[in-house]
């Protein structure tokens, strides 16, 4: 981080950190015990741990030959690539974990923080923003850089917003395990936490724009119109699902503003744009970058990318209403969430097709390159997951698919089969050139990693559409006694099978991700300093 | 239409240079960006998308005529079906409610001993009975109702209450220590006696389903003053005030001298919840009828 900044800069983040610490010892005195406490202290030390980095530092002489004008900065997307893999690792382990407790219930521990209810948002923070959003933050970097051909507005920006991001994402996990919820799915952090997002969300668009500002093409790619979707809407989202009242200023507690059917109304606004904007519209926008760059091949259709585009930003607002068919919402807001649903379907398959329309001619290099593989599996994921989820929308079947573990597998067909099979296509672009070479350190892992995450996720995504099912027909079966034909606990037992063959597909999933990270570290420790012929120059910047 | 002269104008054109790429796997030219090496494709707008989306929207179109889809302020369109979904799932309730009272409702005030003999309605009640026991019992008292460390075993012949189904039925409807109507049993603290007195209060009542509890022993009497009262003398048990006998296997909390120090200085309010408010009148005394038949239907 150090080695790109410049004395001034350095002073500025030395000035930060000392911020940062005393603002996490003013919440640790002020919190005295408790949750709040603890994500005080954690503050504290690493704005120490900063101020120690950067004062080291702070007046030795930049080192001979840091040319910053002639090349981008991808210090940043270097330490956001190794957050990804870390929070890969917490978030798919603690998955694999809890997918384990459901077939083996008695193997859980008899601590608190080991329950399943603490640790299961563990999982879905630590893959949805851990792993997830890292790799959004990092790969948008690197693609705004080279799309704009411009060098990212300032040095220090995007340190704080990485840092700052992972210390959302570390206050949140640790506060689950500590027992701290806002009982809001995907929304679980307190009031503090979610305080700091906004902060550190503020910081990251105006960087975007910033960058973009400056940039040397004419027009802005359509990667960066994704990005910028996903950064502003996810800030939208999360402002107005997480307006809550803090019991006290100096405890982690605090209750929503929201009541009722208007509460559950908003959280699902958020929650479906959560998947719409943070897993979807970001990762669209990696996808246009790295499948065209790494196949050879111009995108199939600028047109479709446009209907795309807006049809998906437009549409997929009014869907979130369908988590909530046959429940006390009204039923014309079901209706509109129904209907917007469907009609979603055409601009996602728009893009589905357009990314793998535009393998055309470069199919060769899909069978021979697993790294491309891997993004044109990407692709078809995000096709049918998109067509499941519009039919799942619709009312009748949502009455079968509802509450099952069909929308278990409904989300890991996106979140294993689409997002993460992205994530690791772009991984594999980026590290060697991080690392400044031609390719992974060891390329028959990379492999082995694609064919355990595909064989993992179609374990794991058919094991629950059986379960889904037949959970769905048990619970609706009466007999001709007007009985129910099976009662819930028959329900539960039917599902021993599948509970275990999820556990065995998450677990070469996992296999596959523990792969990529060893992969990573191996190709990252053999790193050169050396422009590598096929990145884009720089366009010459103005004196900073 | 006016013929475009101007190179630079045409669709695909550089905007510099005015010359158009063509790719060569395609034939299409490219709208003429350029990122980096990324280029676009000036494919035309494919026809089935064009027909895809306006399927959706006839979809959705017809949909909100016929069903409630739009605000309209205070109100909104109820749509041509008229339909309202809280009518609906009454309606769906009541359907299958009007097939299950055809044999249910004779369980509102039953003769059980006269039910038992109907074969036709033993065979319809019996696996709806078991499905409400599954739902509703075996959290507390297991699948096939065997109990556990704190909750009764129903599949034996030892009943706290009484194993006769209107008995039965009393209990599921009203619980124990559940609410202010409910059956009341309490076993009291005895912390006040000696910890010499309770121990050998415990050694005396674990020695009592062996029958080797020495009977004129000062633990006997210790007995006799504290405990007969409610267990009865000799320990067989005070039916009726849910005091369970000492002599057999029916106590809930287990019977050896540690689990009797323990209750004997804790004490043991257990709770069986209410089903009055949960279950109707007529499920209720199929539950009990079921109930009180496990320890038959045990192989």
């Amino acid at each position: 981080m150090q080695a790109s900044l410049t004395t001034a800069e350095r002073q500025i983040g030395t000035g930060l950190a000392v911020t940062l610490a005393l603002g996490g010892l003013v919440m640790a005195a002020a919190a005295r015990h408790g949750v709040m406490a603890v994500h005080g202290a954690m503050a504290l030390a690493l704005g120490l741990g900063l101020v120690f980095r950067l004062g080291a530092v702070l007046y030795d002489v930049a080192p001979a030959g840091l040319d910053r004008a002639s090349r981008y900065d991808d210090g940043p997307t270097r330490f956001g690539i190794w957050m990804t893999l870390t929070w890969a690792m917490i978030g798919m382990v603690a998955g694999v974990w809890v997918a384990t407790l459901l077939y083996w219930p008695e193997a859980t521990p008899p601590w608190p923080a080991t329950s399943f209810g603490r640790l299961r948002p563990v999982h879905t923070t630590g893959i949805i923003f851990g792993f997830g959003g890292n790799a959004l933050i990092a790969t948008s970097f690197w693609v705004l850089q080279r799309t704009s051909r411009a060098r990212l507005a300032d040095a220090l920006s995007p340190w704080v917003v990485l840092i700052g991001y992972n210390l959302f994402c570390a206050w949140a996990v640790t506060g689950y395990l500590m027992g701290t919820t806002q009982s809001k799915e995907y929304a679980e952090a307190e009031w503090y936490a979610d305080l700091w997002l906004v902060v550190v969300w503020v910081i990251y668009f105006t960087l975007y724009l910033r960058t973009l500002a400056r940039r040397a093409e004419p027009h802005i790619y359509v990667a960066n119109w994704y990005y910028m979707a996903f950064i502003l809407v996810v800030a939208m989202l999360h402002v107005v699902n997480n307006i809550a009242l803090p019991v006290s200023w100096a405890g982690a507690k605090s209750y929503t503003v929201w009541s009722g059917v208007q509460d559950a109304m908003i959280q699902w606004w958020y929650g479906h744009n959560a998947v719409a904007f943070f897993l979807t519209a970001g990762f669209l926008g990696m996808l246009y970058y790295f499948l065209p760059v790494r196949s050879g091949r111009p995108i199939w259709s600028y047109r479709l990318s446009i209907l795309s585009f807006w049809g998906i930003v437009f549409f997929y607002i009014w869907v979130g209403s369908h988590h909530l068919h046959y429940t006390a919402l009204p039923y014309w807001v079901q209706t509109l969430g129904m209907t917007f649903s469907v009609m979603l379907l055409v601009p996602s398959w728009a893009s589905a097709g357009n990314a793998i329309a535009t393998l055309n001619g470069a199919w060769g290099r899909v069978r021979d390159d697993a790294t491309l593989r891997f993004m044109f599996v990407a692709a078809v994921f995000y096709g049918l997951s998109t067509f499941e989820g519009s039919f799942l929308a619709i009312r009748p079947v949502n009455s079968l698919s509802h509450y099952t573990d069909w929308t278990v597998g409904h989300v890991h067909s996106g979140t294993l089969g689409w997002v993460a099979m992205i994530i690791f296509g772009a991984i594999y672009s980026i590290v060697p050139q991080l690392a400044g070479r031609e390719a992974m350190a060891w390329p028959k892992a990379v492999e082995w990693h694609f064919w355990l995450a595909v064989l993992g996720t179609l374990v794991y995504v058919i094991a629950m559409w059986n379960a889904g099912i037949t959970q769905g027909l048990m619970w609706r079966a009466y007999d001709a006694n007007g009985a129910l034909s099976y009662s819930f606990l028959q329900s539960v037992q039917a599902m021993a099978p599948y509970y275990l063959l999820r556990a065995i597909g998450g677990a070469m999933f996992l296999g596959g991700a523990v792969l990529c990270t060893l992969n990573c570290r191996a190709t990252l420790r053999q790193s050169r300093t050396r422009d590598l012929a096929h990145d884009r120059p720089l366009a010459a910047q103005p004196a900073e | 239409m006016t013929r475009i002269s101007d190179p630079h104008a045409l669709p695909g054109a550089d905007p510099h240079t005015g010359n158009r790429r063509i790719d060569p796997v395609t034939g299409y030219d490219t709208t003429g960006h350029d990122w980096g090496g990324i280029q676009e494709l000036n494919t035309p707008f494919p026809k089935i998308a064009t027909i895809a989306l306006l399927l959706t929207f006839l979809y959705s179109v017809v949909t909100w005529v016929l069903l409630p889809a739009w605000p309209t302020g205070r109100d909104y369109t109820r749509g041509l079906w008229g339909l309202d979904q809280g009518r609906m799932a009454r309606d769906g309730f009541q359907a299958v409610d009007a097939v299950r009272q055809g044999w249910l409702s004779r369980f509102i005030d039953p003769d059980f001993a006269a039910l038992a003999s109907d074969d036709l309605l033993m065979a319809q009640a019996m696996p709806a009975a078991a499905r409400l026991f599954a739902d509703n019992c075996a959290a507390c008292h297991g699948t096939s109702g065997s109990g556990g460390p704190g909750f009764p075993a129903l599949d034996d012949a030892d009943w706290l209450w009484g194993g006769e189904p209107e008995i039965v039925a009393e209990t599921i409807a009203l619980g124990i220590n559940a609410a202010d109507d409910s059956r009341v049993a309490e076993m009291p603290v005895f912390d006040w006696l000696e910890p010499a007195d309770r121990q050998a209060l415990a050694a005396y009542v674990a020695g009592l389903p062996q029958g080797n509890a020495p009977a004129d022993s000062p633990a006997a009497t210790l007995f006799a003053e504290n405990c007969a009262a409610c267990h009865g003398d000799g320990g067989t048990g005070g039916l009726l005030a849910g005091a369970p006998s000492l002599t057999d296997h029916s106590v809930l909390y287990g019977q050896d001298e540690a689990a009797i120090l323990s209750t004997l200085r804790h004490g043991r309010r257990g709770i069986m919840p209410a089903w009055s408010q949960r279950l109707s009148p007529a499920e209720i005394n199929l539950l009990a009828f079921y109930v009180s038949a496990l320890p038959e239907a045990k192989p």
